[in-house]
């Protein structure tokens, strides 16, 4: 079944909390080459049939408007994946 | 270390003193930083020049509303003159600090208060209400406290309303998410849904914290040399809102990113720091703290230095940065959270960075107290601030504000329920009570709150001898002596809306008599004042006639306020929320043991109704589902509030009751539910023979909000004992019902009998219903 | 009827001169919030409660851990996933697995600690309703024979308080045909789950019997008044427990 990927990421200008403990955790563990790491949220959306641009249309708006919180978060990419 | 590095040179245009003195007639965006014209001459009075870009950036977030109070100052003056010596004798620190502290005896000290968050929250309800505690948690550690517990008073719009589900669970998960990390226990609150806070929600938080004397600490930089350090977070641009503003300070080759215009919170930063903090105040190792809120370092820089010997040099490249791109006035105006600036002694230095590494918390030193009583702070090493602190901190504007009562109050308060079209088929019938009743306890604000305080932690810490749905939250403080304290918070709007000067004093009322309900005395109060434009003449009176009725009220309780907090402009273009102070008493035990809960456990212990019931259902939750709002509110009798405080209380300490519940907001008809659901315990209730003494119906006495009124349950051994008590204090007081366990229902004796399922299914029902 | 209790009245002086002698370890970990409450309910119990810090190298001598709640680094990344490379915990990994078989209890996130450092199968994801969900909630003893429920019947219905987030335990059908089948099943949920756990499982133990974890916080009910309501006291049992075992009573 085809998906939709969208990957949401918190704004560069916001904090984000969990990027700051892991990279901090990093280098306990002998990883020292990442002085900075962000997290984000992936999202699948499974497709009945044929991605459309309709469709396509449809995920993207779906992602502005309630996957990402347009006040904190990016929708940073959108892409169909076909398997 | 972490996050991004700085880089060490940036190319801002940097306008220095000198640079200003050699060119006054550089136009600055004053008023796009909220200055006014008169403010602005001000500035440049007080500076003998035009201001550099960093020196307008402190003096505007400074000379706001929020940091100087500029509106309400000359009102809040009450609060400090209207004290008797008698009221001062607890009080350790007062208003003007952080939070105020109090005695709690035994070498303990208390420090509590409330305070709003309430844009953010509208904006971005789960960050705006999370970095509402955490600001008001960071105020409390600041008294040198280890924060002990927090509540919650919230006020939505209409709970049918669609933003209402978005704003509602936002800000509760933010709470939740925020307040639980912290391992502080949330042991109460409000919930209120109106319609008039649909565009403006209220979200308040408070925090009360413990310490030994010894351990006070105060927001003060003395001892030239000493240490100035910022630890804690990175600094971001965090609060600044939206464009950069300081267009002068424009850079020269790259455009600055955009400015969040929301706070993000971090709970885990702040557990480490509350953390770190505390190990600080163990080893004496800081000699003045203060937590970065509102106007960050503009704030804590000039705060520090004014309430110390009056000099502070700092350099402001040393700040660490989230955002490389901060221009220096963006810096000073940042709110980044979870950050604390402290005073360290030479000699501490090395002992305070052990704590920093211990908890792997990032600092940096800044400068040091200097006695030359200006703050200067430097970019680079040229000087971009020179200013006396006190003109920033504490000489801000003062307004004397218009005010008058507003025309349409004297209709307001003859519009009054009894015989209104809104009153038409009230309840009679046995039938008709019942799903009175069933209505009032389903209603949003009368409904269970489960579905939001199951959400907060209310056990963590081990000393959490009471929580929401009691009358108070009790939290132990000294596990050997069992030393407590006890906290409510209470506002009614729709009071205030129809007498502004009662309804504040009304809050007060209900917030000290759910503190004696508990068992505790009450000691000590903080207010949050969340009102509309304080432009508006008729708000202004509001504001005005509220400072006023509450002040006054303090003296007559005797029992001080110790801080607190103003919110204006809570308003959606011309209309304004009602007027909302919310007002939290603290109280203390000796011994928590003697605690009183709000329900009924035992059977066969006797059910007293204290006080007395008249008509009052103006400004009622019953006239309010029935639409009307309009009359007077309940009579304010503080006397017979402190006479009754005294019975509950007395009757805690010597064992004489098990139980007690104020009767406030939906009368007698709600104070008998939740005493019943409380522990799922029925009772027998017989109402005539009150009624008769009191000549009103049934109806009135079941959902009439006369003050001054209690329900308690007396073991069968402690009955005698109790009378005497009230009849020596001539208190009003009726044997109306007992205790029946094995009934399961509340029985209303010649009205009806509702099975605790039935009441428990209207009473739980609601929220889930609209929130999931 | 009796008079409802008073708080703090109901705790017993220890009778056991021996029992102060048992150390108990208690680690904190930054974003740790229940270990005050965890050395509270040890001293309760008669024992010697030790503080251990998460960047400590060696164990202290102590007779047994625990690892208490809380939001170790926040819950970021997964909850536990960034505690469970402490260094202490790859001593207290050791010891656990040791011939001397160091009796380890870990509550809600101590669970999930030990779930991410592999000493229990399984893990946790967020509660099926997606809230943080805090209530009194009765568990039934389901192994009495562990380290931490000896002291307890089998069968009995035991009220403590639940209180977290990611509180979901899940696991695949063959670990938990495992566990049922080797009677490491240590605590089921009566009445509600609260938070969609496969099979009803609140706590589960190791093999050996030596380590066991819980989402609920048996911590939290050791104390008249400062409990569940009119219970209180049902969560000392783990504490007696461990006693128990470390003095060779059971």
């Amino acid at each position: 079944m085809p998906r939709i990927v969208v990957d949401v990421m918190l704004k560069p200008e916001i904090l984000d909390p969990q990027g700051k403990a892991i990279v901090g955790a990093l280098p306990r563990l002998g990883f020292t080459a990442f002085p900075s790491v962000r997290q984000g949220k992936r999202f699948e959306l499974f497709v009945d049939g044929e991605v459309t641009e309709e469709i396509l249309a449809q995920a993207r708006e779906a992602a502005e408007t309630m996957l990402s919180n347009p006040v904190i978060e990016d929708v940073v990419n959108i892409e169909v994946v076909a398997d | 270390m972490s996050e991004i590095s700085t880089e060490s040179t940036k190319k801002f245009n940097i306008d220095t003193v000198e640079n200003a003195a050699a060119t006054p007639g550089v136009e600055l965006p004053w008023a796009e930083l909220g200055l006014k014209q008169n403010e602005f001459d001000d500035v440049v009075k007080v500076l003998g020049r035009r201001p550099t870009a960093a020196e307008l950036a402190m003096y505007s977030v400074m000379w706001s509303e929020h940091c100087s109070y500029k509106s309400s100052k000359n009102h809040l003056s009450q609060f400090g003159k209207k004290v008797t010596e008698e009221m001062k004798k607890d009080m350790l620190v007062g208003i003007g600090e952080n939070a105020g502290v109090t005695n709690l005896g035994d070498g303990w000290a208390v420090t509590f208060k409330i305070e709003s968050h309430n844009s953010p929250s509208m904006i971005e309800p789960y960050q705006g209400a999370a970095t509402g505690i955490g600001g008001i948690v960071r105020d409390i550690i600041s008294m040198g406290a280890r924060p002990v517990a927090v509540m919650d008073p919230l006020r939505f719009g209409a709970i049918d309303h669609p933003d209402t589900a978005r704003v509602m669970h936002g800000a509760v998960a933010g709470i939740g998410g925020y307040g639980n990390s912290l391992g502080l226990p949330n042991i109460g609150g409000e919930m209120v849904f109106d319609a008039v806070y649909q565009g403006n929600p209220l979200v308040n938080a408070l925090a009360v914290g413990v310490m030994r004397h010894e351990d006070i600490r105060l927001a003060n930089a003395s001892g030239k040399g000493n240490k100035v350090v910022l630890f804690g977070a990175r600094t971001g641009g965090d609060g600044i809102g939206g464009a950069s503003i300081l267009s002068s300070e424009s850079f020269d080759d790259t455009k600055p990113s955009k400015r969040p215009a929301v706070q993000v919170g971090d709970p885990f930063a702040e557990k480490v720091l509350i953390e770190c903090c505390l190990e600080l105040f163990k080893g004496s190792l800081v000699e003045g703290i203060q937590d970065l809120g509102a106007a960050g370092i503009s704030c804590a820089t000039s705060e520090l230095a004014s309430n110390g010997d009056g000099g502070m040099e700092v350099e402001l490249t040393s700040v660490l940065l989230r955002d490389p791109s901060l221009t220096p006035g963006e810096i000073l105006m940042s709110e980044s959270q979870e950050r604390m600036m402290a005073v360290v002694s030479p000699a501490n230095v090395a002992a305070f960075e052990a704590v920093m590494d211990k908890w792997a918390v990032e600092y940096s030193w800044l400068g040091e107290v200097t006695d030359t009583g200006r703050l200067i702070i430097k970019w680079d090493g040229a000087v971009i601030v020179d200013v006396d602190p006190r003109t920033v901190a504490h000489d801000g504007p003062v307004y004397d504000r218009p005010y008058a009562r507003p025309d349409w109050q004297d209709a307001l308060q003859a519009d009054v329920f009894n015989g209104s079209t809104a009153d038409a088929g009230r309840p009679t019938t046995v039938d008709e009570l019942k799903a009175a009743v069933l209505e009032l306890i389903a209603s949003p604000n009368m409904c269970s709150k489960d579905w939001i305080t199951n959400q907060y932690d209310r056990y963590v810490g081990g000393n959490t001898a009471m929580a929401f749905p009691d009358d108070a939250g009790v939290i132990r403080v000294d596990e050997e002596t069992g030393l407590g304290v006890a906290l409510a918070t209470d506002a009614n709007g729709r009071y205030t809306f129809l007498d502004p000067y009662h309804g504040a004093q009304l809050a007060l009322a209900e917030a000290y008599r759910n503190v004696a309900t508990s068992g505790a005395i009450p000691m000590a109060v903080s207010d949050c004042l969340n009102f509309g434009s304080p432009e508006d003449p008729d708000v202004m009176w509001q504001l005005a006639e509220a400072i006023r009725g509450l002040s006054d009220a303090c003296m007559v309780l005797g029992i001080p306020v110790t801080g607190g907090n103003v919110s204006l402009y809570n308003q959606t273009g011309s209309t304004p929320i009602h007027p909302t102070p919310v007002v939290a008493v603290l109280g203390k035990f000796d011994d928590v043991a003697r605690r009183t809960p709000s329900g009924w456990a035992e059977d066969g212990q006797a059910i007293y109704l204290l006080g007395t019931t008249a008509d009052d259902m103006d400004g009622s939750e019953w006239a309010n589902l029935r639409g009307h709002l309009g009359g007077l509110p309940p009579a304010v009798d503080l006397e017979r509030e402190r006479e009754l405080g005294q019975i509950l209380i007395n009757a805690s300490r010597d064992g004489m009751i098990d139980s007690a519940h104020d009767l406030s907001e939906g009368g007698l008809a709600a104070a008998l539910v939740e005493s019943a659901l409380r522990f799922n315990t029925g009772a027998r209730v017989a109402l005539d023979e009150v009624a008769a003494r009191d000549g009103v119906d049934t109806f009135t006495l079941l959902f009439s909000e006369t003050q001054g009124r209690a329900i308690v349950a007396v073991p069968r051994s402690e009955e005698v004992r109790f009378n005497d008590m009230c009849t020596a204090r001539r208190f009003p007081v009726s044997r109306i019902g007992v205790v029946d366990a094995a009934g399961g229902a509340l029985d209303l004796q010649g009205l009806f009998s509702a099975p605790l399922e039935e009441l428990r299914e209207a009473h739980e029902g609601t929220l889930p219903k609209y929130f999931g | 009827m009796t008079e409802t209790p008073l708080i703090g009245g109901a705790v017993q002086a220890p009778v056991d001169t021996r029992l102060a002698g048992a150390r108990i370890g208690v680690v904190t970990f930054p974003g740790t919030l229940d270990d005050r409450d965890a050395s509270r309910a040890v001293r309760l119990s008669g024992a010697t409660a030790v503080d251990l810090w998460h960047a400590d190298t060696v164990l202290a001598d102590v007779d047994a851990v625990i690892i208490p709640g809380g939001f170790s680094y926040g819950d970021y990344l997964r909850a536990g996933a960034i505690s469970r490379f402490a260094p202490l915990m790859a001593k207290i990994i050791d010891a656990a697995n040791s011939d001397a078989k160091l009796p380890v209890l870990g509550i809600c996130n101590g669970f999930q600690i030990l779930t991410e450092a592999h000493l229990l199968p399984g893990s946790m994801i967020k509660n099926d309703h997606l809230k943080f969900l805090c209530r009194d909630q009765v568990l039934r003893v389901e192994n009495n024979t562990t380290a931490w429920t000896n002291a307890y019947a089998a069968g009995q219905d035991i009220t403590v308080v639940l209180k977290n987030q990611d509180g979901q335990y899940i696991a695949d059908e063959k670990t938990l045909d495992a566990l049922e089948a080797e009677g490491r099943v240590a605590f089921r949920y009566v009445g509600h789950n609260p938070n969609g756990s496969r099979r009803d499982i609140a706590g589960i133990s190791n093999a050996a019997g030596n380590v066991v974890g819980l989402m609920p916080h048996p911590e939290h009910a050791v104390e008249t008044g400062y409990g569940p309501a009119h219970t209180g006291t049902d969560g000392l049992g783990f504490f007696n427990s461990v006693l128990n075992t470390l003095l060779g009573d059971k």
